[in-house]
């Protein structure tokens, strides 16, 4: 069986000392389109765009003044839109907010997303518990998170009354945006001149959401899109997100640091949802010098790097035998996030992808159109649907 | 002297009757292959740019969805965004919506589509607030009528100042120094008003527009001063000669207030054209295309809003019948509202008893935005006149037919303003601030 492969996109990598090794045009467009070209030749099954309501900080909380590490970022959704013309099959999944942002808003777009990649849209939904990003949005008043964000190796959020109060709003905001995606029924449009009609009515349906944190009515402004549903995402490092992607996710991101941790992590996600793809994300350093190469930014930035997800650093070879270990404790696919860009890009999508094929582990062709056809999920029908 | 030059754009028909839709060359709505199409048409034609409407919930009639006319639009920016990478010089301009949105999120999105198109964004700024398209947003049906434009206008100052929060040389990347952000680069927005109250930093550079090109639309008195004080285009329905004569005078003269110049601001109505290789073959062009984009339902359906009651029983190929309107409360929701509708039922009854009309013939005459159709010869002539005779700066064209109905303007009736010398030759700028000449 064939794994999946994905690249977290960020910047100029997700160490941040990067950008100064190869100094890239974050802020233009033919830089995206040249790493997502990249990962399309090595036939990646998608590639992730990080963002948040505020600006990148060392701090969990706030703005940090520090002039030497990258700041500021597109919008994903946009950057994944500029994204589709130039490529043809591979999966483009920006991160969009659960948090501040209108359900209905980021549904269209998305939406969008997959009808101008013709079926290849996905949506990382992420919660942001921040109160600097609150602040940009003036409506709620958040507490510090200080202490319970950006803990390498995962926290457990559970006992935070916030925080679980914004993985409910983010199941709320998938939940609408599911339904006003499945809003249209597939053939709603019919262009019956003989009735003038341009839709039929009866197969477009008022969703008349009402939760906790807001009320949406439905139906969509925009037709179902290509997928259906286009492939919703999270990433999870504790309970309650491990909940929320198991009821509302197709695919979670774990952040597992051993095949041990792998195996446990693999054991309670599957007690949530027997459905949901597994993957795991690794933050990768690649090459036969990969070790010098990191130690070098460590340097440069003055501080070791940290991340919430295990750090590999050493060849293809032996990347791709920590992959297939963990695809044996049951992790289905990566997401793996370049330490820097383009050349870890490059190790992944040339050796990484070689390795593996020649482990029979990789596909050697896009196999399908859509990026549910990559993912091997079928296409939902619309709940709405009358089952004839 | 040289004469005024003119601006177009190309408008993607949206959702209502003006596309017809039944026509066996009409394409999909929705199909980015659409956009594409249409938007190359345009910069094949030197359009200044392309544009979007919005609408945030589908129409009602009799409280249902109506379903006679194109329904369904994709998100308005995320096309836009994928538009630019499909085309070179050609502006992207998107209606959104002010009341439904977040000025830090919005601001973002508008950065972020001048960044990825190297300067060609525009937003048109709509404000409508009512509780009927409210019941899609968490923010819900909240405004009053008199508060959007006041919404509008802080929204806007915020995101000014949001986009200009970075120093416009924050941007270092110089990996020798290891510096990225200059020092004191990035600023802190501290914005407390009636609306809003934002306090932190945002997360783009300065755009290569700096800010958005912005267009409004709308046309009450508050609406003419917000575009006054704020807007660098305004699309307005005043397509015809004198009307737009006095909406352009009107506009222009409250630009002093806001220490403006009158080119400041660029007037360009909303038009539709008929072409044909005669008069009388673009005559018969047009009123085809009216009896098509009214068929007998939408004629109903048109009496229906504005009578205010179910005229489903009434013949569309018969004269108007003698029933009042009812005007207790209206059957249309998600158009923009008809504000006296007493008075336009009668002027209505009036014209349809003065020349002996139908109900449809009625219709498609009332509803008729046609406002130039002859040969090419004849067209090029009407727009640079009505651009000469300060009627409008230029036109944003609403063609009949999605994708192709763009085609015969851009090959046909441009090259005979470029040869007026109204009409640029090619684009001397990279920016829609360039081409709008906004500098
Ligand atoms: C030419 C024109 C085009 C308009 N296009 C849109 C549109 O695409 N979406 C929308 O929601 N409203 C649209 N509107 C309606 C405006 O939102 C609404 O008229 C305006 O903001 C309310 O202001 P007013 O009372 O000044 O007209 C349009 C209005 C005009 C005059």
């Amino acid at each position: 069986m064939t794994l999946h492969l994905a690249v977290a996109l960020d910047a100029a990598g997700w160490h941040p000392a990067a950008w100064r090794e190869s100094s890239p045009a974050v802020f233009s467009a033919g830089y995206w389109a040249a790493l997502v070209a990249e990962a399309e030749r090595g036939l990646l099954d998608f590639v992730t765009i990080e963002d948040a309501l505020g600006p990148q900080s060392t701090l969990p909380d706030g703005f940090d003044d520090r002039t030497d590490q990258v700041r500021g970022r597109f919008d994903a959704v946009l950057l994944a839109a500029r994204l589709a013309p130039p490529t043809t099959r591979i999966g483009l999944v920006p991160t969009a907010t659960t948090t501040h942002t209108e359900p209905f808003h980021v549904a269209i777009g998305i939406a969008t997303l997959d009808h101008v990649s013709g079926g290849r849209a996905g949506w990382r939904a992420q919660v942001s518990p921040r109160a600097a990003e609150a602040r940009h949005f003036g409506r709620r008043e958040f507490p510090p998170v200080d202490q319970i964000l950006n803990r390498p190796g995962g926290v457990d959020l559970s006992t935070d009354p916030h925080v679980r109060d914004l993985f409910a709003e983010a199941a709320d905001a998938v939940e609408v945006a599911r339904r006003l995606w499945d809003s249209w029924e597939d053939d709603a449009e019919i262009r019956d001149v003989a009735t003038g009609r341009f839709i039929d009515r009866d197969k477009l349906h008022y969703i008349d959401f009402a939760g906790r944190f807001f009320s949406v009515k439905g139906p969509s402004i925009t037709p179902r899109p290509p997928q259906g549903q286009p492939v919703v995402t999270a990433l999870a490092h504790a309970r309650p997100p491990y909940e929320f992607a198991a009821g509302g996710a197709d695919v979670v991101y774990v952040t597992p640091h051993s095949a041990e941790q792998a195996r446990a992590i693999v054991e309670e996600v599957r007690g949530l949802s027997g459905d949901v793809k597994i993957f795991a994300d690794l933050l990768v350093f690649l090459g036969e010098d990969a070790a010098r190469r990191k130690a070098r930014l460590d340097e440069r930035d003055g501080a070791e790097l940290v991340s919430d997800a295990a750090i590999f650093t050493g060849t293809a070879g032996e990347l791709a035998d920590v992959l297939l270990e963990w695809r044996r404790a049951g992790i289905q696919g990566f997401r793996l996030r370049p330490g820097a860009l383009p050349y870890d890009l490059t190790q992944i999508a040339r050796g990484l992808t070689a390795e593996l094929r020649g482990r029979g582990a990789f596909r050697h062709a896009y196999e399908a159109a859509t990026l549910r056809g990559l993912l091997g999920l079928p296409r939902p029908v619309s709940r709405y649907a009358e089952v004839s | 002297m040289t004469r005024k030059q003119v601006h177009l754009a190309a408008h993607f028909p949206g959702v209502n009757n003006t596309t017809v839709w039944a026509d066996p060359r009409s394409g999909s709505q929705i199909d980015f292959a659409s956009f594409v199409d249409l938007a190359r048409t345009a910069e094949r034609g030197k359009f200044d740019f392309f544009f979007l409407a919005e609408g945030l919930r589908l129409r009602e009639l009799k409280g249902r969805i109506h379903d006679l006319d194109v329904v369904g639009r994709p998100e308005a920016l995320t096309v836009l965004s994928a538009l630019a990478a499909v085309t070179d010089r050609l502006g992207l301009a998107g209606t959104v919506n002010a009341t439904f949105n977040e000025p830090y999120e919005l601001a973002r999105r508008l950065s972020t589509l001048d960044h990825l198109s190297e300067g060609r964004a525009a937003w048109n700024v709509v404000t409508t607030s009512d509780a009927f398209t409210g019941e899609n947003f968490r923010r819900g049906g909240f405004l009053d009528r008199a508060d959007r434009y006041k919404r509008a206008a802080e929204f806007l100052r915020l995101a000014r100042e949001l986009w200009d929060s970075w120093q416009p040389d924050a941007i270092a990347a110089d990996p020798e120094t290891g510096t990225f952000v200059r020092p004191g680069g990035i600023g802190t927005v501290e914005h407390s008003g009636e609306h809003f109250t934002v306090q932190g930093r945002f997360t783009l550079p300065h755009s290569p527009q700096g800010r958005p090109v912005i267009i409004q639309a709308g046309d009450s008195g508050e609406g003419r001063e917000f575009a006054a004080a704020h807007a660098d285009v305004i699309f307005t329905p005043h397509g015809r000669l004198e009307d737009g004569q006095r909406f352009y005078a009107d506009v222009k003269r409250r630009l002093a207030k806001y220490g403006r110049e009158p080119h400041q601001l660029k007037i360009m109505p909303g038009v539709t054209f008929a072409l044909g290789d005669t008069e009388e073959e673009a005559a018969e062009n047009a009123a085809h295309i009216r009896r098509q984009q009214v068929g007998p339902l939408t004629a109903i359906a048109f009496l229906e809003q504005v009578w205010g009651r179910d005229m489903s029983a009434y013949d569309p190929e018969g004269p108007l019948p003698d029933v009042e309107p009812d005007l207790s409360e209206g059957v249309s929701q998600g158009r923009v509202p008809i504000k006296d509708r007493a008075a336009m039922a009668a002027k209505w009854r009036a014209l349809a008893e003065e020349k002996g009309l139908t109900i449809r013939e009625l219709v498609i005459e009332v509803t008729g935005r046609q406002t130039f159709i002859g040969t090419s010869e004849a067209v090029a002539r009407l727009i640079d006149e009505h651009v000469q005779a300060d009627a409008a700066d230029g036109f944003i064209l609403v063609p009949h037919l999605t994708p192709g109905g763009l085609d015969e303007f851009a090959d046909r009736v441009v090259p005979l303003l470029q040869e007026r010398g109204v009409f640029r030759a090619d684009y001397t700028g990279t920016t829609l601030r360039d081409h709008l000449e906004l500098a």
